[in-house]
């Protein structure tokens, strides 16, 4: 029996749209070397004109930055962490204003905006803003000192998040830095550099570049910066480890996953559901440690799918603003023709496709929640990161064999295991060769916790105390 | 002077915890650092080093799975064994290095104190580089390094055996498996403590063990696929941007060849260590 719902939307009202942006250099809102739009995946609607950054602005931003890091890292710490603190008090108070241009500007729908990403961007800055002024007992050393200007370039799955996790650290440990967000969200990144006018951070130490990979490349490139934290694709992580053989460029990589989760027959079975649910269908799929391979084991298979598919007959998808949604719009007409291209290598090869009865809305980009059964480890969708609402099933019958699967790729960012029985569970989890590991929980983040991955997931950990090491020079 | 003919040693590669020649049949004559002939050693070949990846993998489950304190007891026996071929290793690093045999002593036994330093880390790193974590939420939430995996290791071409000592045993102290390019010039004390380990308790396949041609066989060994990471200590000035651009393709974690060779006998650190570890969180909710 559906549920019906009347349309609760959240205001737009609370966000002041311009209709174009500028480039954040040096403290200042300035032009680039050409402009681009940014859209609202919900509706194909022009949000805003953004400035593109040449290679000239991108050289501008670093030198701003340069001029910058010298009196910021000489600043008393406890100063530099009280600078966090401000900015992450203004992202609590504008935190509605974040939320609904978050959601205008990446599709998400606006209960995650507004409960899990920006609440944790200002959880990280805060939590960042207290190491400012005990770097000393960080077990790095007894004085570790800033690296200089770091180049950051985040994704468009979680934009003010990322921009969180990038600015923070580095901050707190005296870098400066210049930012490049996604092309498709770029506005929280802009809304963020007034956040910094208004906590009167000084010229220089926070400088946005808005741009596509050209941007992107130009920055990680740039002779002048010290280091590079990219979260992205495997691909590009590539390149930018090859980019910077040879010098003295410090690299950290958070890049793509194909993440397991594994659910065994003892485990909790109404939570493993939600939790299958929200590994791969939160953010519409787009996140890097999305649980989009189940395994499950053979003696659940009919128990789980069967409750698996009566949930998502549940699941709300469409206006991002409507606060009873649960998927949103998938990000960009790009990403779009990526998941239907995969989804069809899954019917091609031989899986079966099922989506629940879901209207999709007529204008905007569009996928329902889909999940292939009869998957084996060979499919393309078993192997290649879909980063959208698609989840491959496969199973197992014993924990070595679940192992195995789990391990059978090149990406080791995150897995998810579910069983009652605390040995299996702990046993599961050490076998895993994932940066990230959920027992009977999924996809949950803290600024205390490291994230990164192992293998082609990327070196180096975001987060926690960990965190800092990406941004000391030791 | 006795007039007996000594007998000499054939200087071998160390795969699997087996001394083979190189499959290439191929060797290369060693020198002291006067000039004089010391030994024909294997010249290997890239097959070796394929086999000697293979080795390593095949090791890396036990090794990585015993443990810490198993890990710190044998590698510790490890140790001993150097200590009682303390003589051995002074007369080859004295005739490799150059040294007066008081000086190659001290190297030898820096070694021999670096290898224990290292074998008491083995069951401690993980509280020092890990813990539980303070989550917002009813989780408990705990980071633990783990090994890479299987890193190659270009070791250091001046110093022969605490060079080495300095470079291998971090990696393997934390429960990675190695593939290690001795020094080209001075590669005989590498080989005598391949034989200190085949005499020890470590798993064969742990320590891998190649001489040669460094130019030859490092690129095999930067481009593996199977190689988690590599240490570019020892490389040739003129090939280490390369192996750095061949790592890539995997994303090897990658330890830069530093500008000039570093002072071995200062204070480490935990750099080598922690190059090669993972850090593994593990969430798990709290509740009744």
């Amino acid at each position: 029996m559906p549920f019906e719902y009347a349309p609760a939307p959240e205001s737009r009202a609370v966000v002041d749209l311009r209709p174009s942006y500028g480039l954040f250099v040096d403290g200042e809102f300035t032009a680039g070397s050409g402009t681009f739009t940014t859209v609202n995946p919900a509706t194909e609607e022009v949000l805003a004109e953004v400035a593109e950054a040449g290679p000239a602005d991108v050289d501008r931003a670093v030198a701003a930055a340069r001029r910058a890091f010298g009196p910021w890292s000489a600043l008393p710490a406890r100063e530099r962490g009280k600078y966090l603190f401000r900015i992450a008090r203004i992202l609590q108070e504008r935190s509605r204003e974040l939320a609904v241009l978050e959601s205008l500007d990446n599709g998400k729908p606006i209960r995650e905006s507004r409960d899990v990403d920006i609440p944790l961007a200002a959880a990280y800055f805060f939590y960042y803003a207290g190491w400012a002024d005990k770097l000393g007992y960080a077990g790095l050393g007894p004085d570790p000192r800033p690296l200089g200007v770091a180049g950051q370039v985040i994704p468009w799955n979680f934009p003010l998040l990322m921009l969180s996790w990038k600015i923070a650290p580095a901050l707190a440990t005296g870098n400066t830095v210049v930012l490049k967000p996604a092309e498709t969200t770029p506005l929280t990144a802009l809304l963020f550099a007034e956040i910094c006018r208004q906590a009167d951070l000084p010229p220089g130490v926070v400088n946005i570049v808005t741009g596509a990979g050209a941007t992107g490349q130009a920055l990680v490139s740039h002779p002048g910066i010290d280091k590079i934290a990219f979260t992205g694709s495997t691909e590009v992580g590539k390149q930018i480890a090859r980019s910077v053989a040879g010098t003295s460029k410090k690299v950290t990589l958070e890049l793509g996953g194909k993440a397991a989760n594994i659910v065994f027959d003892d485990a909790p079975m109404d939570q493993a559901v939600e939790g299958i649910v929200n590994g791969i269908f939160f953010n519409q799929g787009h996140v890097c440690c999305a649980g989009s391979r189940l395994l499950v084991q053979e003696s659940a298979y009919d128990e789980v799918l069967e409750r698996l598919k009566r949930r998502l007959g549940t699941l709300r998808l469409g206006d991002p603003l409507d606060k009873n949604t649960d998927v949103g719009a998938i990000n960009s007409a790009a990403q779009l023709d990526r998941i239907r291209e995969l989804s069809d290598a899954g019917d091609a090869e031989g899986a079966e496709r099922w989506s629940p009865p879901c209207a999709l809305p007529d204008r905007g980009f569009w996928f329902p929640p889909t999940v292939f059964t009869g998957v084996t480890q060979a499919h393309r969708i078993a192997r290649e990161e879909v980063f959208g609402p698609v989840l491959s099933v496969l199973t197992f019958r014993t924990p070595a064999e679940a192992v195995e699967k789990a391990n059978n790729t090149p990406y080791g960012l995150s897995a998810g295991v579910w069983s009652d029985k605390g040995s299996r569970a702990l046993w599961t989890a050490s076998k895993l060769r994932a940066g990230v590991v959920w027992q009977n929980t999924f996809n949950r983040f803290d600024p205390a916790s490291p994230f990164g991955g192992f293998k082609e997931s990327g070196y180096g950990r975001e987060g926690g105390r960990h965190g800092l090491e990406a941004y000391l020079d030791v | 002077m006795s007039d007996r003919l000594g007998v000499r040693k054939t200087y071998k590669l160390y795969l699997g915890g087996t001394f083979p020649r190189s499959e290439s049949g191929r060797s290369y004559s060693v020198s002291g650092a006067s000039g004089e002939f010391l030994a024909n050693a294997a010249l290997g070949s890239r097959k070796d080093v394929r086999d000697a990846v293979v080795a390593a993998r095949a090791a890396f489950g036990g090794w990585s799975g015993a443990t810490a304190y198993n890990r710190g007891q044998v590698l510790y026996r490890v140790a001993e064994l150097l200590e009682g071929r303390r003589d051995q290793f002074a007369a080859e690093v004295a005739t490799s290095e150059g040294l007066s045999a008081a000086e190659a002593l001290r190297v030898v036994d820096a070694a021999v104190d670096r290898w224990v330093w290292y074998a008491g880390w083995t069951d401690k790193i993980a509280q020092v580089h890990g813990g539980a974590n303070p989550v917002a939420g009813p989780y408990l939430n705990i980071s633990t390094p783990e090994p890479t995996g299987v890193v190659g290791v270009v070791a250091p071409r001046e110093s022969s055996l605490l060079g080495l000592v300095s470079v291998v045993a971090p990696a393997v102290a934390t429960g990675n498996t190695t593939v290690v390019l001795a020094s080209e010039t001075r590669p005989l004390p590498a080989v005598t403590l391949a034989e200190v380990l085949a005499t020890s308790d470590v798993p064969g396949g742990v320590i891998n063990l190649i001489t040669g041609r460094v130019a030859e066989t490092a690129p095999r060994l930067a481009s593996h696929r199977d190689v988690n990471a590599i240490d570019l200590t020892g490389a040739p000035a003129d090939l280490a941007t390369a192996l750095e651009v061949a790592a890539a393709d995997n994303l090897k974690r990658v330890l830069r060849r530093p500008p000039s060779e570093p002072d071995w006998t200062a204070d480490p650190g935990l750099g080598r260590l922690t190059a090669y570890l993972e850090t593994k969180t593990v969430w798990h909710p709290i509740g009744v």
